[in-house]
């Protein structure tokens, strides 16, 4: 029988990956988008597991808002870098230096 | 090992391994592809503890709708410029490094005893009369209605933002003026020529 503890490491194995995903991957936005939504996907395996084994709904609510949050913060992530490719001709990263941040 | 466990197993390894496939694939619209198996490895996952909605929302969601939009702005944008690739190996280390070190100290809090079958107790299995859509939408239109109808006002918010910041000047729309249509004379609009009719013998 496959316990708790099992299902939250593989979650954190998969968080840890999207989180080497944002560190090889940071010149590239559109890659940068990909690895949060895999962060998103671990986190959500969280809240299920959580869910299932203390069985309460109230964690698959809560994954159905982040899954809501989520499509929204995508449609308007890939809105932006539309926008930035369209004035830069460019979605690298370091061309984004305008600020001087 | 029950069945369930050796699924258990299997779609892990998936998950693992088009996720790592993922973020090391030098290809852009690779890496969507093996995102897109990811999820579908998680939402087997999602299957196997009983979130029967959840699966199918994420499978419909995410690789219906999100990951066709990801596809289509790789593929309308230039994103396989080697400038993009270049800094790859510079922080492969570092990431490598952070992450054997979280996954670590995960491991070492999660396999403590907190969260193992004793602790927890193994949860029963519903009969198959259950439906978890009904049970999810019981708890969502009562006690969660009022977050719910922000989400939606949420994702109304982000339709508008989004195409408010990708539409063009209105340099290219065909829309009305309505005082210029009221103020029109008619000499704007109608020109008055004169055309001598020709005679017979031209016109043979």
């Amino acid at each position: 029988m496959i316990a708790l503890s099992d299902y939250l490491i593989l979650s954190s194995i998969v968080f840890c990956i999207g989180l080497a995903g944002i560190f090889i991957n940071r010149t590239n936005i559109i890659m940068l988008l990909m690895c949060v939504e895999l962060i998103l996907a671990a986190v959500n395996t969280n809240f299920i597991a959580f869910s299932y084994y203390g069985g309460d709904l109230a964690g698959q609510i809560f994954v159905f808002f982040i899954l809501t949050v989520a499509a929204a913060e995508v449609a308007i992530g890939l809105a932006i870098l539309t926008l930035m490719f369209r004035s830069r001709g460019s979605i690298d990263i370091d061309v984004t230096n305008t600020l001087k941040g | 090992m029950e069945f369930s466990s050796i699924l258990f197993y299997v779609f892990s390894f998936f998950f693992i391994v088009s996720s790592i496939m993922m973020i090391t694939s030098r290809n852009t619209a690779k890496a969507a592809l093996f995102l897109i198996l990811t999820f579908f490895s998680a939402a087997s996952l999602w299957l196997l503890l009983e979130a029967e909605f959840l699966a199918i929302t994420l499978i419909l969601i995410y690789v219906g709708a999100v990951m066709v939009l990801f596809m289509f702005v790789i593929k309308m944008l230039d994103t396989d410029k080697s400038t993009l690739r270049a800094q790859f190996t510079r922080y492969l280390p570092l990431g490598i490094f952070v992450s054997i070190i979280v996954i670590a100290q995960m491991v070492l809090v999660l396999n403590a005893g907190q969260f193992d079958l004793a602790m927890t107790g193994v949860p029963e299995k519903h009969d198959a009369s259950y439906s978890n859509i009904t049970a999810i939408a019981e708890q969502l239109y009562t006690l969660y209605v009022y977050p719910f109808e922000l989400a939606a006002i949420l994702l109304l918010i982000a339709i508008i933002a989004a195409i408010t910041l990708v539409h063009r000047n209105e340099s290219r729309s065909k829309k009305q003026n309505i005082s210029e249509q009221i103020n029109v004379q008619a000499k704007d609009r109608m020109r008055m020529a004169s055309i001598k009719p020709k005679s017979a013998k031209e016109s043979k």
